[in-house]
């Protein structure tokens, strides 16, 4: 049993009617990328997990049926750097990719 | 319901949407200084934004009824080039006593680059010395969990500085009970595709209490809505929790976190 069983204040059917079909249409829009990616134009991509943005999306997907709780922020921990030391340098480096580059592709 | 939107960068933002934030119940805001989306060319362009944010825009806010804070920094974003760092940093302490300044924000990393962490120190060095309250930016993304773990770790280094006296921004379900077991506040951004949901938000209220946290909307010149926290409200409402936990999470803790500061009045 979770630590957090019993935190949210709706029943587990409440929350299912309440938010099914959100969640639903969000799944259909990652399968539908999914598939917009192997439609696309030919590129270095063979596959898209040759992508580590990619590879680390569908690594985050067996997270969601495994049995286990805490899936929100163990499919953050998916993306996140591991390594703990400082970045040598940050120049010419802002944004973030919403993945980790370090991530082995494949 | 009456709220404060304790992370909101009103100096990209229009006038319509303080009125519509003033329409949705915000009696109060506080605007930590950022990027504004390109590298400034020279310290006089922070001395400029700086007298924006103590001056212009708490003018703008008044108009509305809304009370506007602000807190001052280099951003992490602009904090790899040491020297430009040094000659911003010699810019703030003329503006602490300014009456709406709270203290120092929003300070962090970026990409937890050495050179970030060096005046990130050194911007709680200057905390340290002026009794200052700090806001802190934590990185975007994939670099979240690794950047937060090195900031909290910066402020315990310097030894003088209460977490009590430290909110550490933009938790999400990976960051959050690290930075509350290590007694530091805590703040929820709410972005319509980075950071917290509405709905995401509530989820995390509920598993980890309504404790030293709160909720913003971190508005800005990019992909956000300056109405979030009231759209979080209505979510929260419709799992039934109560008005007065709202009121907690975003009225009451932010009072008191800000309440530290002898020049928040937003009673």
């Amino acid at each position: 049993m979770s630590e957090f069983a019993g935190t949210c204040p709706l029943t587990r059917t409440q929350v299912i009617d309440q938010y099914f079909m959100e969640h639903r249409a969000k799944l259909l829009d990652l399968a539908a990328f999914l598939d917009r990616i192997e439609r696309g134009q030919p590129d270095e991509i063979a596959d898209p997990r040759d992508d580590f943005r990619i590879a680390q999306l569908l690594d985050a997907t067996k997270v969601l049926d495994d049995g286990q709780g805490e899936r929100a922020r163990r499919v953050l921990e998916v993306f996140s750097d591991p390594t703990e030391q400082p970045l040598e340098s940050a120049a010419g480096l802002k944004g973030a990719s919403g993945a980790w580059a370090g991530h082995p592709t494949g | 319901m009456q709220y404060i939107d304790p992370h909101i960068h009103m100096v990209s933002r229009t006038t319509d949407d303080y009125a519509r934030m003033a329409q949705a119940g915000c009696v109060a805001i506080t605007e930590p200084a950022f990027w504004a989306g390109y590298d400034r060319s020279s310290p006089q362009g922070f001395y400029d934004y700086f007298r924006q944010l103590t001056d212009t825009e708490p003018k703008r806010a008044a108009q509305f009824g809304i009370e506007h804070y602000t807190w001052l920094c280099i951003n992490p974003k602009e904090a790899e080039d040491l020297a430009l760092a040094k000659d911003v940093l010699a810019l703030i302490p003329d503006f602490l006593d300014q009456p709406n300044v709270l203290g120092i924000g929003e300070i962090g990393l970026n990409k937890n680059s050495r050179n970030e962490l060096k005046v990130l120190e050194d911007h709680i060095a200057l905390a340290d010395a002026t009794e200052s309250l700090i806001l802190v930016h934590t990185p975007h993304l994939e670099d979240k969990r690794k950047g937060t773990r090195l900031i909290m770790d910066a402020v315990e280094r310097n030894g003088n500085i209460k977490p009590s006296r430290v909110l550490i921004d933009h938790v999400e379900e990976h960051t959050v009970k690290d930075v509350l077991d290590r007694g530091f506040w805590c703040g929820m951004t709410l972005y319509p595709d980075s950071k917290c949901t509405p709905q995401r938000a509530a989820d995390i209220l509920e598993m980890f209490g309504t404790e030293r946290i709160w909720i913003n909307s971190a508005g800005d010149w990019g992909n956000s809505d300056p109405l979030a926290v009231p759209k979080c409200h209505v979510e929260m409402l419709r799992r039934g929790h109560t008005a007065e936990t709202i009121q907690k999470i975003s009225l009451d803790n932010p009072r008191t976190f800000l309440g530290q500061s002898p020049r928040f009045n937003a009673k």
